[in-house]
């Protein structure tokens, strides 16, 4: 049946578009988008992913405790939780490591950041690139594309699993320092496998930026730690694009985060109600020049020098930091000596302090309060997705208005295509995400 | 030839991290294989392609802690022929249980600003508290190994060769020192359920009880067991109410030494 002219006119005009469980991120999401005479009236990141009250039950635990609680806000940036509750309970108490203990940090989030990564860049994200609904499909496909992806991603993954006991949820990190340190000779070992392993990110990188990418820029204030000799894991002031510069400390007097009714996680925002960006853009973006020259010799290559301000070319902005991880690995294993001890004694003070650490989708703020005796008497979390979230929804604003003339479903997958841009992760950020798009 | 149909697999989430489920994607090595096996109906982390059930195998990862939820595991129950819960939070209601300790409009108060918009249950339960469960999956998270094994015996009619023994007997059997009698620490791997491979002893530090209750625990006595090595009532406490705060033998166990 043909839907008359004037039907089919009114149709485009009033529009919702909705999806009520998004596919292809970590967690509980939708999308909902409001289209009205053809004006974008209404965009919703919803997140529904149920509460889990961490801040809440943190309070009366000892401070040692932190790092296996928090890890458990999300099963694929563990290490993410655990590095940000330990400098921040190392703060309070006035410990800082150095030397080989703050190195086998670095290479335990190296690990993380290419589990992470690759997964995300070969399995979230490059199936709507390619127009395939996962990655199963393009295996099909492409299979050996996806071997060689899964092969990384293990190696990202080995990296976690020696050092850190297992991929997900890692037993061995403690405030202070690691319960054992694995040996040299270990370490060499998975020293061959990262070789391999940089090259497949080579050859990443350039796959990612032959990819179809849509023009689309917007003014974004990046904000990401930065560090005067090193690509930020662990440490670095806050700074960004436009002026901020500030201590991990100031945090709170500069962010401040809102409740609205469409979620379960809280909108972080600047104060006078400004959005920012996290993640693997801003840090490129404002860290360039301490990428290894591999890295910045491909992101020449790859289009993306000086700076990217396209959110969909994020994918190859991943793809620069797992070569990056991969080399940093394979640089502190190549500098590894065995530490007299895998710790440091840190014993408890009363004080409050704070950890901010760059998770693969940016930056992780924790601050907690403690007694004389360790037990915590207030903690407060900022995933990056809670700071990306209104961000994200700026940019679903921007992207629909520009594509209106799109059908739905077209529309409906550039939408959350757009919200991939941000390899959401909701889990984390209760304390996700359903698109719906409503046209009136 | 009639080319036989694959088995259809869905994988569900609940109240939990996600780690469990991206077990399945972190079999790097299998996966290929397991795809090539079955037929991911509904795994929405991995993909946009939703298929219609009934479901031969539901994997459910998390606990049930809001009024949705609990209408929503029914449904999921309804939809599949076996139903197998994976990890901590759906076997016994996770880490987040730790608020069933406590009051929940207190703890809403304090993460977020406006308690009115949150619409959450008093406690975090387990799914075998709401629906019938055919197998459980212990962990925190689950082993991947184990996870194939369950799929592979449920799609092939047998039952999951997966072992109840404690962690203590796997640090035995693997000759690991033991750490409470070597060096004092603490460890709950006497009444800790095997699965992780004695991990933490491994690294030099006691269990923390991430596969909950073994079979037959007797947590009681491995508690004064605690006592004796100086720890005082609140530290006992703490570390029976952990990721497995509300399997019943470590409930009872961290509520006894609540002062």
């Amino acid at each position: 049946m043909q839907i008359p002219f004037e039907r089919l006119a009114k149709l485009m005009k009033n529009r919702t578009i909705k999806v009520d469980y998004l596919a292809r991120v970590e967690g509980e999401g939708s999308l909902y988008v409001n289209i009205k005479n053809n004006k974008v009236t209404d965009v919703k990141f919803k997140i529904f992913e149920p509460p889990r009250f961490f801040e809440a039950f943190l309070r009366g635990r000892h401070f040692t405790e932190a790092p296996d609680i928090t890890a458990r806000i999300c099963g694929i940036c563990p290490v993410a939780y655990q590095m940000s509750s330990i400098h921040a309970m190392e703060n309070i108490c006035g410990v800082k490591l150095e030397g080989q203990l703050r190195e086998l940090r670095r290479l335990l989030y190296c690990g993380e950041w290419i589990e992470s990564h690759v997964l995300h860049i070969y399995m979230l994200h490059a199936p709507d690139f390619l127009g395939y609904e996962d990655v199963i499909q393009i295996a099909g496909d492409h299979p050996d594309v996806v071997k060689k992806a899964l092969e990384l991603k293990k190696t990202g993954n080995n990296i976690v699993s020696l050092l850190g006991g297992r991929e997900i949820h890692p037993i061995n990190v403690r405030v202070g320092g690691f319960y054992k340190i694995p040996t040299k000779s270990q370490f060499l070992l998975l020293a061959e496998k990262l070789k391999w392993a940089r090259d497949a990110a080579i050859e990443t990188v350039k796959w990612a930026a032959s990819l179809p990418f849509p023009d689309f820029e917007q003014d974004y204030e990046f904000v990401a730690l930065q560090h005067p000799d090193e690509y930020p894991f662990n440490e670095g002031r806050l700074i960004s694009n436009k002026g901020l510069n500030i201590s991990i400390d100031e945090y709170e007097n500069h962010f401040v985060e809102e409740h609205v009714r469409h979620s379960n996680a809280l909108h972080s925002v600047k104060h006078q109600d400004s959005v920012y960006f996290v993640g693997p853009l801003a840090r490129f973006n404002l860290n360039f020049d301490k990428l290894t020259n591999t890295a910045k010799e491909l992101s020449k290559e790859a289009g993306i020098f000086p700076s990217c301000k396209n959110p969909f070319k994020s994918i190859i902005v991943r793809s620069i930091e797992t070569l990056y991880a991969c080399e940093e690995a394979i640089r502190i294993i190549e500098q590894f000596e065995m530490p007299e001890k895998s710790y440091v004694e840190v014993e408890p003070r009363e004080g409050t302090g704070c950890g901010c650490t760059e998770a693969p989708r940016g930056i992780l703020f924790h601050k907690y309060k403690i007694d004389s005796k360790g037990i915590i008497q207030d903690a407060k979390i900022v995933p990056p997705t809670s700071q990306n979230q209104k961000q994200i929804e700026d940019d679903l604003f921007a992207l629909v208005r520009k594509n209106i003339h799109l059908p739905k479903n077209e529309l409906t997958w550039k939408c959350e295509q757009a919200i991939r841009n941000y390899d959401p992760c909701i889990s984390c950020a209760t304390h996700f995400l359903k698109l719906e798009v409503v046209r009136e | 030839m009639v080319k036989k149909r694959k088995p259809k697999l869905a994988v569900w989430k609940f109240a939990s991290c996600d780690g469990c489920q991206l077990s399945l994607l972190d079999c790097e090595d299998e996966l290929l294989s397991i795809v090539g096996a079955i037929d991911i109906a509904n795994f929405p982390e991995a993909s946009r392609a939703v298929a219609k059930g009934p479901y031969d195998l539901s994997l459910v990862e998390g606990s049930i802690t809001t009024p949705h939820d609990a209408e929503r595991i029914h449904k999921v129950r309804r939809s599949s022929k076996f139903l197998v819960t994976i990890g901590a939070c759906a076997t016994s209601g996770g880490i987040q249980a730790l608020k069933n300790f406590k009051d929940t409009k207190e703890f809403t108060s304090i993460v977020y600003a406006s308690p009115q918009f949150i619409e959450t249950l008093n406690t975090s339960t387990p799914i075998s508290n709401h629906v019938r469960v055919d197998f459980e999956l212990r962990g925190c998270p689950v082993n991947k190994y184990q996870l194939i094994e369950v799929i592979n015996a449920f799609l092939n009619s047998r039952k999951p060769n997966v072992l109840p023994h404690s962690v203590c007997m796997d640090c035995k059997r693997n000759g690991i020192t033991c750490v409470m009698v070597a060096k004092n620490t603490p460890c709950l791997g006497p009444v800790t359920h095997t699965g992780c491979g004695a991990l933490c002893p491994s690294y030099n530090r006691g269990c923390f009880g991430c596969y909950g209750p073994k079979e037959t625990p007797n947590p009681g006595s491995l508690a004064e067991w605690f006592t004796s090595l100086g720890m005082e009532h609140d530290e006992i406490m703490r570390s029976f109410r952990g990721i497995n705060a509300y399997a019943d033998p470590f409930r009872k166990v961290s509520e006894a030494y609540e002062k």
